[in-house]
């Protein structure tokens, strides 16, 4: 019963990637998309792309917050306990790019809108770096069970958490600017799709050559979870190595819905890999799923929220995304830069 | 570093933890009336758009929704950050009752996705949907609030109701009832009060704008129509909430006797209770000051038995086991806030009822209008206050009677410092909000439609012209 719960959990977490994830990576490109006046269009076709859906896309971190405490609330006590820095900088990191953001697209001074354009694009890349420095932290066994606080610092600051910090900005970036080839395509902008298709490709190799040196670190630092994934994760590791290499190609050829499903498939695998890696523990090696996990009847309350939500929300999303990508939800924005009326 | 470590290290967690999760709740429950019953007088505008081809009712529900936009989005950060300070500041509670406290929150967890998405599509669809199927698609916000403010006090009830569960020797939950625990005995009244607060305040706070705005001469139909509407919400809800209230505070009587001790300020356990107005307890524990009305503390609390019911004073309990003193000051203040100010909207309701009933239409007179563009702010104090009652009444226990505050907090020392950083973080947060939603009320009032607001229900433009280089 534990394990399924734990599946459970692992969609969340891979859903929260793939989706609240891309709209990170989108802040990621943001960040670096120059000037206000250079940095005009990439801008607008970021606002765009993540405007009628990154609330619904964040919903997923609640998600796993909410199966985590409840199922495995042992462990969620044990991580927020060990790990209270970096999670605290990655809540106030969502509440300044969540606000921001939506300030952003309210305000039409050009100053105003660089001074939130800024907060959402900074925060936009902390965040996913402390999801990360905590993933690094729970996969290299820092994270100790039983009430006890582990390091405050050097629990997450450590080669598998700086690992995973930079590994989830890039897998964020790279995702959204696979995504947002399309949107711009979509949106009838070329020069925009070929803008965010060479950032594509950077983002996949640069992913791609952290990942690599990631095995390193993994084996000289995690030893349980690198075990995991030279062994019964293997496969999965094969296939999102795969899943890398044929969206770089499909990119460089400029297919691009074939390039996004690729793309999401190789970051589904890794995070799912690590799942498989470091299983039967949430916390290895000290709070095996089992163990921690809460009573059954607590077990199928999960169980039975995530039926109801697999037959309500999912739809829900679906309907969200298709009116999203048929262009039926048109952005109330205006555009950064587009008017100055000082 | 080691110097500088070891007076990080010398700060209690306890206070800071206690002052920061009351804050960022005290923050957050302001944006919950917004998100919860905005949607549902949003949809009132939007019917009366369609059906009478109103233009008026047209442009509010499209700005109101604009607005909402940016209040849930700042209501979702905050709330996440609530979701991460259960662990942050509270990881002994939750890891021991989160397999049972959790539930409420995963069903919560439904709401909330349904919420985030209807609302974008709600927001975002205004100019692509045929006028039908957009308004549809606001429903379930409405719903979605209501199931998620139903969840979320469920969650809280059971803070003040624990049940649902068996613990071992070693005080594990071995075995959880979830009907137990959502079906809580403080559930029903509390979660029925809070969701029709949530109406009041997002009621009266959106129509205070507009009474503002009467004030300062705008009177037309655009204003009139932005009051009527948030404002009939309001006082319509308002005589259930004193019922509600009312049946709330004899089941707390009934219930949780120490709070109720500490609401009405009873030191002794007594027949023939007064009911103090303000005054507060000295460090002897004695009443001081106030107005005593005789005996109708007891009154109210058992009509039945009159005078001669006993209320049951603080003294009745072990000292560890009830609010401080000064706790008990806070509570029973709060309580006369909260019925002060919620009679005070009462009787403005009342009026409002009347002018209708005998003249056919709403007062129009300074007076009314200075106190309805008050009532948006006082009916988030009453909302405040009534939050308080609850909660530091339940001192010193998080979960009655099971677990104290003090044993549920974090170790780490190092939460004064996410205070002040939180505090900072959130003191400008709330100022930009506030100027946010007046620059773009001012710019729309300058005759600024943005562009892609100006023809609801328009054909389907080029894409993104605004993208066209």
């Amino acid at each position: 019963m534990s394990d399924v719960v734990a599946l459970i959990l692992m969609v969340g977490i891979t859903a929260y990637a793939l989706f609240g994830g891309a709209d990170f990576g989108a802040g990621f490109w943001d960040l670096t998309a120059g000037g206000p006046e250079r940095g005009r269009q990439p801008r607008a076709v970021i606002s765009h792309s993540i405007g009628p859906v990154w609330e619904a896309n964040h919903v997923w971190l609640i998600f796993c917050l909410v199966v985590l405490w409840t199922a495995f609330s042992e462990a969620f006590a044990s991580i927020t306990l060990t790990l209270f820095v970096p999670l605290s900088i990655a809540a106030l990191g969502i509440v300044f790019r969540g606000s921001a953001f939506a300030f952003r697209k309210e305000v039409t001074r050009t100053s105003s809108q660089r001074n939130f354009g800024a907060a959402f694009a900074a925060s936009s890349v902390i965040v996913p770096f402390c999801m990360g420095a905590v993933a690094g932290a729970i996969a290299s066994g820092r994270v100790p069970a039983g009430g006890k606080a582990g390091d405050p610092w050097g629990s997450w600051i450590n080669p598998t958490s700086m690992l995973g910090g930079v590994l989830a900005v890039t897998v964020c970036a790279y995702l959204a600017a696979v995504y947002m080839v399309w949107d711009a395509r979509r949106l009838g902008h070329p020069a925009m799709a070929e803008y965010f298709r060479r950032r594509a490709v950077v983002a996949a190799v640069v992913a791609g050559v952290v990942a690599l040196a990631g095995i390193f670190v993994l084996h000289a630092d995690a030893v349980y979870v690198f075990h995991g994934l030279t062994s019964r994760a293997l496969p999965l590791v094969i296939i999102s190595a795969l899943c890398g290499l044929g969206s770089l190609v499909l990119l460089t050829r400029e297919s691009n819905a074939g390039a996004r499903v690729l793309a999401m498939g190789a970051v589904a695998t890794v995070v799912l890999g690590w799942g498989v890696a470091q299983y039967p523990y949430i916390l290895p090696t000290s709070l095996e799923l089992s163990t921690a996990a809460a009573p059954d009847a607590t077990l199928w309350s999960v169980v039975i929220v995530f039926v109801i939500a697999a037959v309500v929300i999912l739809p829900s999303l679906g309907l969200l995304y298709y009116l999203d990508q048929r262009d039926l939800l048109a952005a109330p924005v205006v555009e950064p830069g587009t008017t100055d009326d000082d | 570093m080691t110097s500088a470590l070891s007076w990080v290290l010398a700060v209690n967690p306890v206070p800071w933890a206690r002052a920061q999760m009351a804050f960022t709740l005290g923050f957050h429950i302001i944006l919950v009336p917004l998100g919860v019953a905005w949607g549902a007088i949003t949809l009132i505008a939007n019917y009366r758009a369609i059906k009478k081809n109103d233009k008026d009712a047209l442009v509010l529900a499209q700005r109101w929704s604009k607005y909402m936009a940016v209040t849930f989005a700042v209501g979702a950060v905050t709330g996440t950050v609530l979701s991460f300070e259960f662990g942050l500041l509270w990881p002994r509670f939750m890891g021991r009752f989160g397999d049972a406290f959790g539930i409420p929150f995963a069903i919560e967890g439904l709401f909330f996705f349904l919420e985030a998405i209807f609302l974008a599509v709600y927001i975002y669809g205004w100019k692509r949907l045929k006028p039908w199927p957009h308004f549809w698609t606001g429903v379930p916000i409405v719903i979605a609030g209501i199931g998620g403010t139903v969840s979320v006090v469920a969650a809280n009830a059971w803070m003040n109701e624990p049940a649902g569960f068996t613990l071992n020797s070693a005080g594990k939950i071995v075995d959880v009832d979830p009907w137990g625990v959502i079906f809580n005995k403080a559930m029903p009244l509390q979660t029925l009060h809070m969701l029709i607060a949530a109406y009041l305040v997002g009621g009266f706070l959106v129509a205070s704008v507009y009474a503002w705005g009467m004030l300062r001469g705008r009177r037309d139909r655009y204003h009139r129509i932005g009051f009527l509407i948030p404002f009939t919400v309001a006082a319509i809800a308002m005589p259930f909430q004193m019922l509600v209230g009312d049946e709330l505070a004899r089941w707390v009587y009934n219930n949780e006797p120490v709070k109720f001790a500490a609401i009405e300020m009873v030191p002794k356990t007594s027949s023939d209770v007064p009911e103090t107005l303000f005054g507060h307890l000295n460090d002897e524990g004695e009443v001081e000051g106030g107005i005593a009305i005789p005996g109708l503390a007891s009154i109210l609390s058992d009509p039945s038995e009159g005078t001669s019911t006993v209320i049951q004073g603080l003294d009745a309990f072990p000292e560890d086991e009830r609010p401080t003193n000064a706790e008990v000051n806070v509570v029973h203040l709060a309580w006369d806030v909260m019925v002060g100010l919620g009679t005070f909207l009462f009787l403005l309701a009342l009026w409002y009822a009347a002018s209708w009933v005998f003249r056919r239409r709403m007062p129009t007179s300074k007076l009314f209008l200075l106190l309805a563009a008050a009532s948006g702010v006082l009916s988030v104090l009453t909302l405040e206050a009534g939050w308080v009652v609850t909660e530091v009444g339940r001192q010193p226990w998080i979960v009655r009677n099971h677990m104290l505050v003090e044993e549920a907090a974090t170790a780490n020392t190092g939460v004064w410092i996410t205070f002040f950083a939180v505090l900072l973080v959130y003191a400008g947060l709330g100022v930009t909000v506030i100027l946010v939603l007046r620059l773009m009320s001012r710019r729309w009032r300058e005759g600024d439609e943005d562009p892609e607001s100006g023809g609801p229900y328009g054909p389907r433009p080029t894409p993104a012209r605004e993208l066209v280089p």
